[in-house]
């Protein structure tokens, strides 16, 4: 099977999109941020002029064009670069795309998808390191993606493109550079279907995004410590595939969540309060929540990695959780 | 004047016009009835809107506002499913998700209606960027206040319509000129340092132009220039069209402060109290309308009072409908949050 860099799988499904379906254009030009990579999207857009907008510095405007766009019959895939900068385009991505079919009564519909790149880069600071998706998740109307390897990726974004609601695509620059096999043939995958990339029976860890590539390295070395973790990465937000987390918990008797937002109303939270909700009496163990600490990401690389959920992080709580001794 | 239209046409426009009149004057006394939440009237814009919107054709896209019913009707859409939407009925337009604030009829050209200030500018140069990058004739218009203006959302898309000469109109229909605004407790008027709107379109490159809101003429003919424009690849166009505010659209609750109207006005000018003098004589569009068309001979009196009897009806009609109309079912709350999944 054909192996494939993250990068180049996002390349390779806005080629895909392009060429699969005249209605879609891409708006925006940082899908691959400001990363080595990004000259590999500019093929794409030199093989594609017509089929490419370059916007102005307006999130607001070109988001909500974007939005415009979908509805006169286009699919646009809108590029929002960082995360941090949907923030100038919260007004028409919360207050209308996600509205819209509702408002109507179901005579309009949104099919567009919006790309950001999420989470703690490195050096990015306050203002660059933010996501939202937990603030998108609180707005009913927006499906969330949140692939983690390339293969699901493709999968997944195919399925956003055809898609007739507004869709969040979040990406994390981390992942660029993760390598993963990719069928010749990769079909859509359907929304609402959770994956475990990794077995286990004394411990769940639910993680999205850039998130489950750390928490399948802790628990690899989880493993050598004796302890045999699950992780469930859901693959979209919204929908969510509750069963599969219930599923997983009710094997293991124990979850830790291990998530970019930050600690409070975050993803974390909302995971922590299902599992609690539906799946208390599975439960040997309080459910742990490793988030973003709750102060704006600072920029000094000590500080940074203070706040974030690191690998270590997740090793020290998994251990707790299970009542493993370090270093055992 | 009069728009350049053969005589049945004008008839047309005087009859949506009524309609429009009609329409709000009903939803005015329904309201002292019975709560039926905050609304937003278009009374005393009829002579902008209706000659404007009524020359769009199949397939154009507009994007209102909270001010939106006359826009509405000025495209043919029915007074019944609009006041089921406003009354929050199963039969409205939106099924009643929407409301006053959010009435929208695909069928008639209006996608979605946004009651943020703004809130349609970008939707609408979007419309305008996806019809064009689809190779239509079809043109997309986004229908604003002054106060829209104040808004970045009109600064960032002003650029990208004009950068991009996308197929766009922009009818700016200013009622604050003579609006004393909030200050003085009534509802907002515009605050701006710019004094001529225009302005605000052109320095982008935009072909702007003010108008008299109380000229149908020009509101037809700005907005025919306007949408060939936009047709035949000619870009974007900012109509400011100057309005007055209906005395009964000062208080932030609308009321009929004018009375209902009574067409004999136009001409039999002994009918004019003292109080509304100003209006009745001079700053009622629809007045000023039926007395052009009498002038004109378009229409007699006896067919003027006929058309309005005959609207009267229709708008009662519609609004019999929909206080007949049933609520949506609870559940249905819970339904059209997402457009039906493929997998």
């Amino acid at each position: 099977m054909p192996r494939m860099l993250y990068a180049e799988a996002v390349v390779e499904v806005l080629r895909r999109s392009v060429e699969g379906d005249d209605r879609v254009h891409l708006m925006g030009q940082y899908f691959l941020g400001l990363t080595p990579h990004r000259t590999m999207v500019g093929d794409l857009y030199r093989q594609y002029p017509d089929r490419v907008y370059f916007p102005p510095i307006a999130e607001l405007g070109y988001v909500g064009a974007g939005i415009g766009a979908a509805i006169a019959g286009l699919r646009p895939i809108v590029d929002c670069a960082t995360a941090s900068f949907t923030f100038q385009a919260f007004a028409q991505i919360l207050n209308e795309a996600a509205n819209i079919h509702y408002m109507s009564g179901g005579q309009t519909s949104v099919p567009m998808v919006i790309h950001y790149n999420h989470g703690v880069r490195g050096g990015g600071a306050a203002q660059h390191s933010h996501s939202p998706q937990a603030m998108m998740w609180n707005t009913p109307g927006l499906e969330i993606v949140t692939p983690s390897n390339p293969a699901d990726l493709i999968g997944l974004v195919l399925t956003a493109v055809a898609s007739d609601n507004p869709t969040i695509w979040v990406d994390h620059v981390r992942l660029f550079d993760i390598e993963g096999e990719v069928p010749e043939n990769i079909e859509p995958i359907p929304f609402g279907r959770a994956s475990i990339p990794r077995e286990g029976t004394d411990l769940t860890i639910f993680a999205s995004s850039w998130m489950v590539r750390r928490s399948l390295e802790a628990s690899e070395l989880l493993a050598s410590e004796g302890i045999s973790v699950e992780v469930v990465d859901p693959r979209t937000l919204v929908p969510l595939d509750e069963e599969a987390i219930l599923r997983s918990v009710a094997k293991t008797g124990r979850l830790l969540v291990v998530d970019e937002c930050h600690l409070r109303c975050g993803v974390g939270a909302e995971i922590a309060a299902t599992v609690a909700e539906h799946a208390y009496g599975d439960l040997l163990a309080p459910i742990r929540r490793l988030a973003t600490l709750d102060v704006p990401v600072p920029f000094s690389p000590p500080l940074e990695q203070y706040v974030e959920p690191t690998t270590a992080k997740i090793l020290a709580a998994a251990r707790s959780v299970t009542g493993v001794q370090s270093g055992a | 004047m009069l728009p350049d239209l053969e005589p049945e046409a004008l008839v047309v426009l005087l009859e949506r016009m009524i309609v429009a009149r009609r329409f709000e004057e009903e939803l005015i006394e329904l309201a002292g009835d019975r709560d039926i939440g905050h609304f937003h009237v278009y009374i005393g814009q009829e002579s902008t809107g209706i000659p404007a919107l009524s020359l769009l054709e199949q397939g154009d896209l507009s994007f209102t506002n909270h001010r939106n019913h006359g826009h509405l009707i000025a495209r043919g859409a029915e007074p019944g499913p609009m006041y089921a939407e406003i009354l929050g009925r199963a039969t409205g337009y939106c099924r009643g998700k929407g409301g006053t604030l959010h009435l929208a009829s695909a069928e008639h050209g209006f996608p979605t209606t946004s009651s943020v200030t703004s809130g349609c500018i970008p939707l609408a140069v979007g419309a305008g960027l996806g019809l064009q990058r689809l190779g239509s004739d079809r043109v997309s218009v986004c229908l604003v206040g002054d106060g829209a203006l104040e808004e970045g959302a009109w600064h960032e898309s002003a650029n990208i319509a004009a950068m991009e000469r996308l197929p766009v109109v922009f009818l700016c229909e200013n009622n604050s000129l003579e609006a004393l605004g909030q200050r003085a407790g009534e509802y907002p008027s515009s605050t701006m340092a710019a004094s001529d709107l225009t302005e605000l379109a052109s320095v982008f490159g935009i072909e702007s132009v003010a108008i008299d809101g109380l000229d149908t003429r020009a509101a037809h003919q700005t907005m025919t220039e306007a949408v060939h424009r936009a047709r035949s690849g000619g870009g974007p166009t900012f109509i400011e069209a100057r309005t007055v505010r209906w005395p009964g659209n000062r208080p932030i609750w609308p009321e009929l402060a004018t009375g209902k109207t009574d067409l004999s006005m136009a001409w039999d000018a002994s009918l004019i109290r003292p109080e509304h003098a100003i209006w009745h004589r001079e700053q009622d569009g629809l007045l000023g309308f039926v007395r052009e068309l009498l002038d004109s001979g378009c229409v007699t009196s006896d067919a003027a009072l006929g058309l309005d009897k005959r609207a009267t009806e229709r708008v009662r009609e519609g609004l019999a409908f929909a206080l007949d109309s049933p609520y949506p079912e609870p559940e249905e709350a819970l339904e059209h949050v997402f457009a039906p999944r493929g997998d």
